[in-house]
Formats: C-alpha cells, sequence, structure tokens
C-alpha cells in the first residue's frame, strides 16, 4: 500500500464513521477525527483534530473522571501516604489496584498502594454532610495504620455538590496532629476527562506539599549537581525502575519519582534537584512548570520507549550536565547496544511491516511509536482519551507516515475504523480488549502492559519487543475458523 | 541487563543484583519507615496480629478499608445486559460508565457494553436534561440497540434529576426520528450512597418488571418467571436453566446475561442472548416468579408477590439441599414429578460428597461475598461437615445476619462460627491472625489476606481478577455443588501435599493414594 493510498484510505474511513451519527454529534465528532502527515505544516495540531472538550453523551467513550485522575494516577501511587476514596463505595472498589502502580514495602503497614480506604457514604452523609465523618476517618487512620506519613481526600462526585468543606476538615486535623493531610477536589464531574484531575491533583502537591512545613522522616538529604526527578513516571510495571537505572548508570542522582513507587519525602524535596525529567507531560506539567517558576528548575521531556527516542533522550539529558555525564551516557549507549541489536535482530524479522493502532492515554499514543518502528512496525492510526492541542501538536513530531487521528475515540468509532484499515495489532485498554480478540485480531493492553512490563529504558524494549512477538505470532489467532467452514 | 535469548519480564528482571542495588540505593531518599527503620515496620506489622489490634479494629465507626462490595448502579448494569439487544445507559458522569466496564471486563474476560451521558459541571447546575436528550437520541442512533435501560450514578441522584420527565422530553424532542414514542427506556433510580451493587440489581429489575408489563396485563399462562440475582456465574445460570427444562417447564429467564458474557470468538457482536423483551412485557403473566436471590431481589418480589400475586417465591439452589429445594419447588409449581435425570445427577453428587467428606469435614473456613451467596455457599460447607468459621458480609441486609446465624446455628460446631456482617476485609485480617482458620473462599480481594497470613485461598466469588474461567463454570444445581466439592477439595488437597512435601522430614505422609 502506498502512503498516498493510505491517506486516501484513511480520509475515507473517517467521512464515512462520521455518517452514522445524528447531525449534531456528526458535526461535533467531525472536529476530533483527522489523518495527520507529518511533513504537512498547514495542520495547527496533528490531523487538525480539536480536543479537551466534552465527549458527547450517549458514545461509549472510553474516558475517565477527574477523581480517577488524581485517586488513579497522581496521588494513588504515593507509597507512604493513605489516600481516602471520599464519598461512596464504588469508585474505590473500581480503581483499587488496577494500575500495577508497583512499589516495595509492607502494605498496610508503611505502605498503602493497593488497598481500598473509602468514607463509604451512606445517605445520612449526603444529608447531614460527611466532615465529622471525615475527621473521624483520619484519627482512625492515625490509630490503625501509625506508620503512614500523611493522608489524601480524594473527593468523590457528592462531595462538591452537597457544600462538605474538605478543606476545612483537613487544615483543623492537620493543625491539631502535625500530620500532613491533602484535601483534592477532584470530583468525578469536573472537567472532561481525567485530565482536570491530574490539573488538581499537581495543583494540591504545589499547595500542601511543597509548603515549606511539611516535616519528613530521616537525614535531611545533601543536595548534589547531579541530582534530578523523574516525573509523570508511575512506575507501572516497574518502568521507572527500568529508566531509574540508566540515569544513575550516566551519574546522575535520581532522588524522587513522581509518583510510581514514591514517598512523600522524594516529592517534598524535588524542589531541589538541578533538573526534572518529564514522561507524561499531560499528567504533570502543571507541576513542573510551577517548579520552574518557583524555584528555577528546568524541566525536559523525555522518551524511553524504545531505543531510538530513548538514545535521543538519555543525549538530551547529559547535555544538561557536564562532560563527565556525557561521556558516561555515551558509555550507557554503548553498553545496550549489542543487547538492543540482539532483540531487533531476533524480533524485527518476525513482526517487520504488520501495521498498528494505538488508542491510549497521557503519553503513550505518540511515545509509543518509536518502539513500534523501532521493530519494523507500522503505526496507522493513534488517539488519546484525554489530551490536549499541545499533545497533538508534539504527535505529529513522533509520527512517521499517514496516521488516522481520533481524539476521545468511542466504541462505534474505534471499531469502525479498525474494520477499515485493518491493522495487523490493536494496542489500547481493558474496555476494548475482548472486542478486537473477538474478532481474531492480535492485541496488548498499553495502559497496564497486559500484566507484564515493564517498557520502559533498554531492559523494557526488550520486554515490549518480545510482548509484541508473542501477541502477533501466537497460535492462537488461526484456531478462529473451523474446518469445516468454507474457505469463501 | 536482558538477554536477548532468554528475556524475563518485571518479576525476575528486578531481581537481577543490579536493579536489586537500584531498589537499595533509592531507601536513602525514601523516608518511609521501612527504608528508616525496618524494625519499626516489623514491630507494627506484628502488632497488627494481635488481639489489641483486632479490637480497635472492629471498633471503626467511619473509615472502610478494603471493601467486599460495589455500588448501585454496577447492578443495574447487569440487570441491562441481561435482556435482549439492551443498551445499558448511566446517566452521570462518564468515569463511572468507564470503571463499571473495567471491572466486568475483567472479571468475565469479555466486553462490557455501556454508555453514559457524559455529564459534567454545567449538567451539575442546571440538571441533566440536555445530556439526556443526546445521548438517548445518540446511543440509539449508533448503536442501534433495540432498548436502552437507564440507571443513574450519585451525581445524578444528588442533583435531583427526574429520569421520567428527561426521557419522554428526549423522546418529545427526537420526534421519533431514532427514538420512537413506543420505544422501551425503562429506568431506575440507582444512588450509589444507598445499599450495593445488589441494591441496583433490584431497583433496576424491579423497574424494568414494572415499566415493561404496564398495561399488558392478560390472560394468565402456566410459566414460571426465573429471577437469576446478580449472579456472576455464567454457568450457573445455564445449570438453572438446564434444572427448569428437564422439567418441561413454560419459563422466561428475566435477565439472562449468560450468552452476552460468554461469547464465541470469530466475530464482535455488540449483543447476544438475553431475555426476549416480547417475553419480558409479557411476564407479569406468568403465574409464578422465583427468585435465585432473596437479598439481590427484595423489592422486586414485593411487587410480585403483593401486586402480580404469583406463586413461587425465593429459592437458592446452590449446594445439595439449596438445589433440593429448587427441584422440589419446580415439582410442586408444575405438578410433575421430579425428572430422572435430576434424580440420578443428585445421586452422583451424594457419591461424590462421599467420597470426598474426611478432606472437608472439621476444616475451618472464612469467607466472605454477596449475602445470597453465602448462604448457597456457607450451606454446601455444612452439608459437608466443614466448619465456617468466619462468614463476613459487607453488604448484608436486615434480615441476612439472622439467617445465617440460624443457619450456622445447624452446626455441631455453631459456638465457634461467626457472623459478620457489615465488616470488611481489613476487619477480616484481624480475625484471621487472632481466630485462624484452615481456608478462606472469596474473591480475589483475598489475595492480601493470602498474603498476609498464609491462609490458603479458594477462588470463589466476585470479582475474580486474577484466575482464569473459573465464572464459566456454574456453582448452582447439582453439577455447580459438584463443582464446589471439586475446588475446595482439590485444594485441600494441594494445601496437604504443599505441607508434606519436605524431603526426609514430613513426606512420608506425602501420599500418592489420597
Amino acid at each position: 500500500m502506498g502512503p498516498e493510498s493510505l491517506e486516501a484510505k484513511q480520509k475515507a474511513a473517517v467521512e464515512e464513521v462520521l455518517k452514522a451519527y445524528p447531525s449534531k454529534a456528526a458535526k461535533n465528532r467531525a472536529k476530533h477525527l483527522g489523518v495527520g502527515t507529518p511533513d504537512d505544516e498547514s495542520q495547527k495540531t496533528c490531523g487538525d483534530v480539536r480536543s479537551n472538550k466534552k465527549t458527547v453523551p450517549g458514545v461509549m467513550s472510553q474516558r475517565g473522571c477527574a477523581y480517577a485522575g488524581s485517586k488513579g494516577v497522581v496521588w494513588g501511587p504515593v507509597k507512604d501516604m493513605v489516600h481516602i476514596s471520599h464519598g461512596p463505595i464504588g469508585c474505590g472498589q473500581y480503581s483499587r489496584a488496577g494500575r500495577r502502580n508497583y512499589y516495595i514495602g509492607t502494605t498496610g503497614v508503611d505502605t498503602f498502594v493497593t488497598m481500598n480506604f473509602s468514607s463509604d457514604f451512606q445517605e445520612k452523609d449526603i444529608v447531614f454532610g460527611g466532615d465529622k465523618k471525615l475527621t473521624k476517618c483520619f484519627s482512625e487512620i492515625d490509630e490503625l495504620f501509625p506508620l503512614n506519613n500523611g493522608i489524601t481526600v480524594q473527593s468523590e462526585c457528592p462531595i462538591g455538590l452537597i457544600g462538605d468543606d474538605i478543606n476545612a476538615t483537613s487544615k483543623m486535623y492537620a493543625k491539631q496532629t502535625g500530620k500532613v493531610i491533602v484535601p483534592v477536589n477532584c470530583e468525578g464531574f469536573r472537567g472532561v476527562s481525567q485530565s482536570l484531575g491530574h490539573h488538581i491533583a499537581n495543583d494540591t502537591v504545589r499547595d500542601y506539599i511543597f509548603d515549606g512545613k511539611v516535616d519528613t522522616l530521616g537525614d535531611a538529604i545533601v543536595p548534589t549537581e547531579y541530582d534530578v526527578a523523574i516525573i509523570g513516571d508511575y512506575n507501572i510495571g516497574g518502568d521507572a525502575w527500568s529508566s531509574r537505572i540508566l540515569l544513575e548508570e550516566m551519574g546522575l542522582r535520581v532522588v524522587a519519582q513522581w509518583s510510581g513507587d514514591a514517598t512523600l519525602k522524594e516529592m517534598a524535596m524535588t524542589p531541589k534537584v538541578k533538573l526534572n525529567l518529564l514522561h507524561c507531560y499531560r499528567s504533570m506539567n502543571y507541576i513542573s512548570r510551577h517548579m520552574e517558576k518557583e524555584f528555577g528548575i528546568p524541566w525536559i521531556e523525555y522518551n524511553f520507549f524504545g531505543p531510538t527516542q530513548t538514545i535521543k533522550s538519555l543525549r538530551k539529558i547529559a547535555a544538561f550536565f557536564d562532560e563527565g555525564v556525557q561521556a558516561k551516557c555515551e558509555e550507557v549507549i554503548a553498553k545496550y547496544q549489542p543487547m538492543v541489536d540482539a532483540v531487533i535482530n531476533k524480533y524485527r524479522p518476525r513482526l517487520e511491516g504488520k501495521t498498528v493502532m494505538l488508542f491510549v492515554g497521557g503519553l503513550r499514543p505518540r511515545h509509543v511509536i518509536g518502539a513500534y518502528e523501532d521493530l519494523g512496525m507500522e503505526v496507522i492510526g493513534t488517539g488519546y482519551e484525554f489530551a490536549h492541542d499541545d499533545d497533538y501538536k508534539r504527535t505529529k513530531e513522533e509520527i512517521f507516515r499517514s496516521t488516522v487521528i481520533y481524539d476521545d475515540v468511542n466504541e462505534y468509532e474505534l471499531e469502525a475504523f479498525v474494520k477499515k484499515l485493518q491493522p495487523d495489532l490493536v494496542a489500547s485498554g481493558i474496555k476494548e480488549k475482548y472486542v478486537f480478540q473477538k474478532m481474531g485480531l492480535p492485541y496488548r493492553q498499553m495502559h497496564s502492559w497486559d500484566y507484564s512490563g515493564p517498557y520502559h529504558g533498554y531492559d523494557g524494549f526488550a520486554i515490549f519487543a518480545k510482548d509484541m512477538d508473542l501477541a502477533m505470532n501466537s497460535p492462537v489467532w488461526a484456531h478462529t475458523k473451523a474446518p469445516w467452514e468454507s474457505e469463501a | 541487563m536482558q538477554n536477548a535469548e532468554q528475556i524475563v519480564n518485571g518479576q525476575k528482571l528486578f531481581q537481577k543484583p543490579e536493579y536489586q542495588e537500584v531498589l537499595a540505593n533509592k531507601k536513602q531518599f525514601e523516608g518511609g519507615m521501612g527504608a528508616i527503620n525496618p524494625a519499626k515496620v516489623q514491630e507494627i506489622a506484628e502488632w497488627t496480629k494481635s488481639w489489641d489490634y483486632r479490637e480497635k479494629n472492629l471498633a471503626r465507626e467511619a473509615i472502610t478499608v478494603n471493601p467486599v462490595k460495589a455500588c448501585q448502579p454496577l447492578g443495574a448494569v447487569m440487570v441491562a445486559l441481561g435482556f435482549e439487544d439492551t443498551m445499558p445507559y448511566v446517566h452521570g458522569s462518564h468515569g463511572c460508565v468507564a470503571y463499571f466496564r473495567s471491572y466486568f471486563t475483567r472479571h468475565f474476560k469479555e466486553p462490557t457494553p455501556c454508555v453514559s451521558d457524559s455529564m459534567t459541571e454545567d449538567a451539575a447546575v442546571f440538571g441533566g436534561l440536555a445530556n439526556m436528550k443526546d445521548g438517548l437520541k445518540n446511543c440509539a442512533a449508533i448503536y442501534k440497540p433495540k432498548m436502552i435501560m437507564v440507571s443513574t450514578t450519585c451525581m445524578a441522584e444528588v442533583i435531583g434529576d427526574d429520569l421520567y420527565a428527561f426521557i419522554e422530553g428526549a423522546k418529545d424532542e427526537d420526534g421519533g426520528e431514532f427514538l420512537p414514542r413506543e420505544y422501551p427506556v425503562p429506568y431506575a433510580h440507582t444512588p450509589s450512597f444507598v445499599g450495593s451493587h445488589i441494591t441496583g440489581y433490584d431497583n433496576m429489575m424491579q423497574a424494568t418488571m414494572q415499566q415493561l408489563t404496564e398495561g399488558n396485563e392478560g390472560e394468565k399462562k402456566e410459566r414460571i418467571n426465573i429471577i437469576p440475582g446478580f449472579e456472576t456465574y455464567i454457568g450457573s445460570i445455564r445449570s438453572v436453566k438446564a434444572i427448569v427444562e428437564s422439567f418441561g417447564a413454560n419459563y422466561i429467564m428475566l435477565g439472562d446475561h449468560s450468552d452476552q458474557w460468554d461469547m464465541p470468538a470469530g466475530e464482535y457482536h455488540m449483543f447476544a442472548g438475553g431475555t426476549k423483551i416480547e417475553d419480558a412485557k409479557d411476564c407479569m403473566n406468568s403465574t409464578a416468579t422465583i427468585s435465585l436471590q432473596k437479598y439481590a431481589t427484595v423489592k422486586t418480589m414485593k411487587m410480585v408477590q403483593k401486586r402480580w400475586k404469583h406463586k413461587g417465591g425465593f429459592s437458592n439452589p446452590v449446594g445439595l439441599k439449596g438445589t433440593d429445594e429448587f427441584v422440589m419447588k419446580l415439582a410442586e409449581l408444575t405438578g410433575k414429578e421430579v425428572p430422572a435425570k435430576l434424580k440420578t445427577e443428585r445421586g452422583r453428587l451424594v457419591d461424590a460428597m462421599q467420597d470426598s467428606y474426611p478432606y472437608m469435614h472439621g476444616k475451618k473456613f472464612a469467607i466472605w461475598g454477596d449475602p445470597d451467596f453465602l448462604i448457597g455457599v456457607v450451606g454446601f460447607l455444612l452439608e459437608m461437615g466443614a466448619e465456617p468459621t468466619h462468614v463476613l458480609c459487607h453488604n448484608a441486609p436486615s434480615g441476612w445476619e439472622e439467617e445465617m446465624r440460624a443457619l450456622l446455628d445447624t452446626s455441631p460446631a455453631k459456638d465457634s462460627l461467626h457472623v459478620w456482617a457489615g465488616k470488611d476485609l481489613w476487619h477480616m485480617r484481624s480475625l484471621l491472625f487472632t481466630e485462624p482458620v484452615d481456608f478462606m473462599i472469596g474473591n480475589s480481594y483475598g489475595k492480601e489476606l493470602m498474603r498476609d497470613t498464609g491462609t490458603p485461598l479458594i477462588y470463589i466469588g466476585f470479582p475474580i481478577f486474577d484466575r482464569h474461567h473459573l465464572h464459566r463454570y456454574s456453582i448452582s444445581g447439582y453439577d455447580g455443588a459438584l463443582n464446589l466439592l471439586t475446588w475446595i477439595t482439590n485444594k485441600v488437597l494441594d494445601q496437604l501435599d504443599e505441607e508434606t512435601k519436605g524431603i526426609a522430614s514430613t513426606d512420608y505422609f506425602f501420599d500418592l493414594v489420597r
């Protein structure tokens, strides 16, 4: 298939997908679908798609809510704090331990990530308010989990609607006990997706952790010239660990991980680092910008998916430091190159030319493109659940060819695009997984790494390559057709 | 570093020395107690195992830790997916729907269609009428369901949206293009801050049966309605159908999601199977209704028994006695003798129970789950001579505790058997440390209890995220009881092997034949 015919096919697919909608919805969705090309300078975003707008009602969007963005993404992985899902029982239950934010600790004693703490609102709490209950939650947590280093309050929808004042309640308890208590107004109805929840959570880090009053355990950390923080890595399947090792090997000191396997102390001392390394731009650009403005800490974006991007990023990071770091950076690159070559030599012939369609969340719809291309696979469609224009602008720089771009794609659209463009692999989330597997299409979950990973860094790329081969070349896909079915 | 010939994922990667060094090195920045003073962590960990901790833990009034219940709309979504070509539609924020879909999908390993009308801040202020108008129209146009079933999130409930008026308004505005006047849109209010997912099941089922049958009262038919309840075992629905069919009975399974969550590979269809809408519209004209889950159908059955005057009532076909009662109820309602097929099946089950009893007898179990599930499975444990030491129901409705107590009181070990209504799994952790048991029966949330207490977990319940295909089996009927027996007995035997495999120390008892 030549590039022109691919683009024409993609454009036709977009046109056709829109036909099924009632006119108002069609008009709306038309703005969120497009075809991006790497060399088209006229496009303001990739494929000129619009983003970060309200979801069309009544469609099967894959989006989550602000609570998911705060509790599920930003705050939830902070391991030595207790995160209360404040409101009715469901939100905390559905979001419990599904994201694979790996951490080391004694769960229930000094770390709490995979647990579910809920204020379990009943009707009387809705009618009379839940502030007293919240105070009691704090004291019960402190009694039964004395090694917690702080508590966050993750508001569910009713909190903001019934007029509870979690800020005053938290402040009072914090004053009485000296504990770090962080109230987060991340009610699910705020904003249009997870995205606002990220922003709100970032702001509460700024207001409650960077206020200079946070006491932390252990010796003070003496800053060095080589201190960096990993920002926006949720350590899914251990991603931050397989990133951290590379940074340390090139002579940097990683003093904080945000927020996979993070602690309160790591976050609190981040304003003393020399450089912030931002992986998930979407969910943590806010706090990075704040630290730049307030503490003069520069930040750079990097991409540790696939060797091409990893090498580029390592050099970009090293360029901020002295020649010693830069020399070590080259040593690191040289050290891993034979392993990477061996991985590519092994898997590329098995994956070459296979086409992929992606739909994920914050950074992966663009960041993983390079990793696929390193394996000779061709990404022909991508989109984000909750991106903004700046994400789509960045996407334009990462695509290799004409690519259909779908913002906040829903289950009707994605299915239609897949049927028309016939990729060899679909890579998205759990909700979509079995739809495509039913069709006999290889599929990988790209939020949870399908219970594998890590995928970051060199070691992660090897796993990524192996997993893609596993999905593409498993014998199970050949069993769908029964021997008695005719070829026609 | 990875070896291209032997690539390992995180499980083994992070055990490599270079990563152990990375993790050890990280501790200097952490400031958690595990990094500062591991002995203190050990001390507190030990304290959490004590009676002192248990008493403080059981005295909790406000914070819930590791719950075993979910919220109402989850149950409403299950109801909708049990009807022919029906789209569950949740009026509220789409975040909730993303959660319901992933929760069910992780359990069933199947797609879970469901839409929301994506209410946001302005809808919270002005109400969600505009969302409902667009949402119903878009849903009908794109997915073409034959019916849309509307439930609510807590957001819509707090602001007090009027579902009936909104749905009528949506139809008016649409003018019949996508939503004809007669298009069925049953709706129910399902506030998350009342009851649990079984309450939502009840509300949605009651509303559906009432609204679909409005004006359809006609001649009674010799027919039995069966309501499965919040049934997460696909095989159970099939077992129940097989029993009813063996009587040759005319019946309607109301809310049959057994095909929806068990689609064959080959091509994808959004909807599969389910109760025919025509049948649902006529269900009030049946002469009897049997609910298989009493506590999940309180309101529904009140309507059926008080207003519709149906015979039938409750029957929980889990375990031998539970299935016997169900079979006898069917014999009574149909006026037929128990079919030979069932008699044989029963005989085989009893035979199997008599083969395996030494391994379950006297074993102590901790078990948790939904109220009806517990009545059934605890009943079966008692039939085998096992001792359900801790029976915990987080979402226990009124009356359940007394019923469970009465059931446990039939055991010779009754004084050491405890009912824990309204308690969570962090409570259970204390119970397991202070009054240990031999085995646990429960859902995936028991995994951390297994790790912390060392008690083996037998995966029976909902949700089960980390074991495959168990939901495809039955736990109902004689065949379902045989599955329970097989799973439990073999776990007991696995554990026995585990404990006796010590070479030259315990393996004299590592018998080939058991």
